[in-house]
């Protein structure tokens, strides 16, 4: 037998996490937005449970901006795969025309997505819902847990919070508590897209350089999705080689120039961008990694 | 952008796709200067973010001084941070050989449940010292925790040499005085080196200003120092998690391998029930495996249709694990409220929940001596040896043996907390019956020693049954094949006489069942047989 690697370890670790949730709790849903993150964790998923299907469905909190590539994606896997897959929309707050033009990012994101996703969990019955949230995405993810504990309005509450020793996760709630899991928790972004490498995952090919349209503003490239995309006076789209390194609401994500084509070449332009600052370059596109990273926190 | 050729890339991804992952645990105070060296070791191991670099040099140019290797990891804690009551931040970067997975745990005397709970998990902790102040009673603390809690390697880094002159005087005095203590934790391994992790200084490179110093710098030793075969070693054990069942024609059972490995065609014993079987199949996406091994997640179809489900635990019959309803155990107490003994609590270990009930505080340790005292009760940071007595049995072994069959959490049934991390060091076999009070097949290997042997045909089986029974072991004679089968259920050793042609029923009839069988008559083959 050949040693066991990194990945090996960290494969085993969160099927073993995936295995416990659905095995003590009643009714677990897999949060998943088909960015890469979700692609790693529905593949441990379907392992976990191989070759029997998925015992829990999947859920797409859907707020109608999604890159058109990202439903092509989503709607591929699931049928290739034979899933279950739900999708939560906020149809009050598309009703009442909340869109990511006329709102701050702040409101649109709390009402098509945070409240999208605690209507839906609710609605459903859902006490353990997984998520793709890694603890190197933000230094204030260094202490989140692996089941992350939601009181009766699915809040957190820090004082509520236990600690996590070995892998023997304590999983008691009482009728209408809940839990986000985070079986993805130990693995870095290197991992993800090694893992993706590795396994030939499929993922949505935003992530790969591209001629596209795309607009300037504040100093990122955003890119015009379809003909919803307002233009302010005087912007025109231009043809950009670009890439995304986060995926979320196509007005609201920044693309940065690229040529990596490839899981390898985006690979490298991370290895590269990373290391390059060592010797002083500044490379101002990781700022907007980190905007997005933070986004998602209070997502989750 | 773009520099780095494919071919260089794909280089390196294939070196670090070969990379073992090694955990370890940083304990000190933030006096000792362990932001600053987790911090540096995060910078030389690329473990940081070009937006984090950003914003420290950013903080730091304000103070003029050269790059704060301190605040990557403090700083800018949010509020609700502050709030959570257990502190521990785990960091990832990878070293050359290795992948590190760093639990950064806070070292103040309150925060013994933090420690333990970055330990839990850990190959090898790390502890860092103040040079000017030597071993105070905290590092001893933390040595004595990281003992209990299993690791086997420890690292003690004497930081801030620049503080007493580079001196060796002091640095040898500091590592004499601390290794003597040592001594009688039981460490297979012990490092003590000079650091100053400020400058860098034997954190990635040697420093001249330690030139007497002749061993490893850090990171040397996190890519060398042994990762602990525990997780990996010893003899196989399967908690198992679930049943997968997608159509009638095919069972397996859903688990982590958490010790030791398992080859199609091994036989393997389901506890508590006491079921012999074989795995015929080793499964998983991207298809079977001949054989499988710690850590490795599987799914095992099983030979008998057995109903083993969640919250048994396969085995290795040669070193099965005990079957246990009574158990002392170290138990570091993490509850607000102290222990008690008329407060009905759970257990889990494995994959098991069981109701507990805490029988009596064998001892309390004081942290400062390390000894041992009486008190009534655990209070939150205490650790001491707890008598427990569980509801329903449990399949253990010694925590200093295996790790995760030795471990379990406690929770209190009333409020769902999580109060109390036990390593259990003593358990007392169960004799009172798995299932519906049927004595099992483990419960009578248990009391004889021994398992079943079926002996055909031998020749002077009076005279051979004596000296077996001489010997030690449970025997007797059968002259018919139904007789030959209750004794083997009964788990004894069975001279098999046949008064007829009972030989071939009886092997017809025994086909297929996992029962040792001795052809030759041979006194030492049939001990052994019943021993193994």
């Amino acid at each position: 037998m050949s040693a066991l690697t990194h990945l090996d370890e960290l494969e085993a670790e969160s099927i073993h996490i995936i295995r416990e949730v659905a095995a003590e709790f009643k009714k677990p849903v897999m949060l998943y937005s088909v960015g890469k993150d979700s692609q790693v964790l529905l593949h441990l998923a379907r392992k976990a449970f191989f070759p029997a299907p998925l015992p829990f469905p999947l859920l797409h909190i859907d707020t109608t901006w999604k890159f058109r590539a990202m439903y092509e994606l989503r709607d591929h896997v699931v049928r290739e795969h034979g899933l279950q897959l739900i999708v939560g929309c906020n149809q009050r707050g598309l009703d009442e025309g909340i869109n990511p033009f006329d709102y701050s990012s702040q409101r649109y994101t709390r009402v098509m997505k945070t409240l999208a996703l605690v209507e839906t969990l609710k609605t459903h019955g859902f006490d353990a819902a997984f998520g793709g949230a890694r603890r190197d995405e933000e230094k204030s993810r260094a202490k989140e847990r692996v089941y992350s504990f939601r009181d009766r309005d699915q809040q957190w509450d820090p004082r509520n919070q236990r600690p996590e020793l070995w892998n023997l996760y304590n999983g008691r709630i009482e009728a209408g508590e809940s839990i986000r899991v985070f079986p993805l928790s130990n693995w870095t972004e290197l991992d993800v897209w090694q893992y993706v490498l590795r396994e030939a995952l499929p993922v949505v090919p935003l992530y790969f350089a591209a001629e596209r349209p795309v607009v300037r503003r504040g100093g990122a490239w955003i890119m015009v999705d379809d003909d919803r995309m307002r233009l302010l006076p005087g912007e025109a789209s231009v043809l950009k080689r670009v890439r995304f390194r986060t995926l979320g609401c196509y007005p609201l994500s920044g693309a940065v120039e690229s040529n990596a084509t490839t899981v390898i070449e985006v690979i490298g332009e991370m290895l590269d961008s990373r290391w390059s600052e060592r010797q002083g370059r500044l490379i101002d596109h990781d700022e907007e990694g980190s905007m997005e990273s933070k986004k998602r926190e209070g997502y989750f | 952008m773009g520099a780095l050729h494919p071919a260089a890339i794909g280089e390196i991804l294939r070196q670090r796709e070969q990379k073992e992952l090694l955990r370890l645990v940083v304990v000190g105070s933030v006096d000792d200067g362990k932001s600053t060296l987790i911090g540096r070791l995060l910078y030389e191991l690329h473990g940081l973010y070009q937006d984090q670099i950003d914003q420290v040099r950013r903080a730091t140019k304000q103070g003029g001084a050269a790059l704060d290797f301190s605040l990557f990891t403090d700083g800018l804690l949010a509020e609700r941070e502050q709030a959570i009551t257990i502190d521990v931040a785990y960091r990832y970067c990878a070293s050359k050989r290795r992948k590190l997975i760093i639990a950064d745990t806070p070292g103040h005397v309150q925060y013994t449940r933090n420690m333990a709970t970055g330990a839990s998990t850990a190959d090898v902790a790390v502890i860092l010292l103040d040079a000017r102040l030597g071993t105070l009673p905290q590092t001893r603390r933390h040595a004595f925790i990281a003992a209990l809690l299993g690791i086997r390697q420890l690292v003690v880094a004497v930081n801030k040499m620049d503080l007493v002159g580079f001196s060796q005087a002091a640095f040898e005095e500091i590592r004499d005085d601390f290794l003597s203590f040592a001594e009688r934790l039981g460490f297979d391994g012990v490092q003590v080196l000079p650091l100053c992790a400020s400058d860098g200084d034997n954190v990635a490179a040697p420093s001249a200003r330690l030139a007497w110093h002749s061993g490893a710098t850090l990171l040397e030793l996190l890519d060398t120092v042994p990762v602990a075969r525990h997780r990996t070693g010893g003899a196989f054990r399967f908690p198992v998690q679930g049943v997968l069942r997608p159509n009638l024609d095919y069972r397996a059972v859903t688990g982590q391998i958490v010790a030791g490995e398992i080859a199609v065609g091994d036989e393997v014993v389901a506890l508590p029930s006491g079921l012999r079987t074989r795995v015929t199949s080793i499964d998983r996406l991207g298809g079977p495996l001949a054989n499988a091994r710690a850590p490795q997640a599987v799914a095992l179809q099983l030979e008998h249709q057995l109903d083993v489900g969640r919250g048994e635990l396969l085995a290795a019959p040669d070193s099965p694990p005990i079957v246990t309803r009574r158990f002392e155990a170290d138990v570091v107490w993490l509850g607000e409220q102290p222990s008690d003994p008329r407060r009905g609590y759970l257990v889990k270990h494995g994959t098991r929940v069981v109701p507990a009930r805490i029988e009596r505080v064998c001892h309390r340790v004081d942290l400062e001596t390390i000894e041992h005292q009486e008190a009534p009760a655990l209070t939150l940071n205490d650790i001491g040896r707890l008598a427990l007595a569980v509801g329903k049995p449990l399949v253990v072994d010694r925590y200093q043996g295996c790790r995760a069959t030795g471990a379990f959490i406690v929770i209190d049934a009333q409020t769902n907390a999580t109060v109390g991390a036990g390593m259990i060091t003593e358990a007392t076999a169960s004799h009172d019956g798995a299932r519906g009070g049927a004595v099992s097949a483990v419960e009578r290997r248990a009391r004889f020693g021994h398992g079943p042997v079926l002996v055909w045909n031998p020749a002077k089986a009076e005279a051979l049954e004596r000296a077996l029974w001489d010997e030690g072991l449970a025997t007797a004679i059968a002259n018919t094949p139904e007789a030959a089968r209750a004794c083997v259920a009964a788990g004894l050793v069975c001279l098999f006489v046949p008064e007829d042609r009972g030989t071939v029923a009886l092997r017809a009839q025994l086909a297929g069942e996992p029962v040792p069988m001795v052809e030759t008559g041979i006194f030492e083959e049939i001990v052994a047989a019943a021993r193994a």
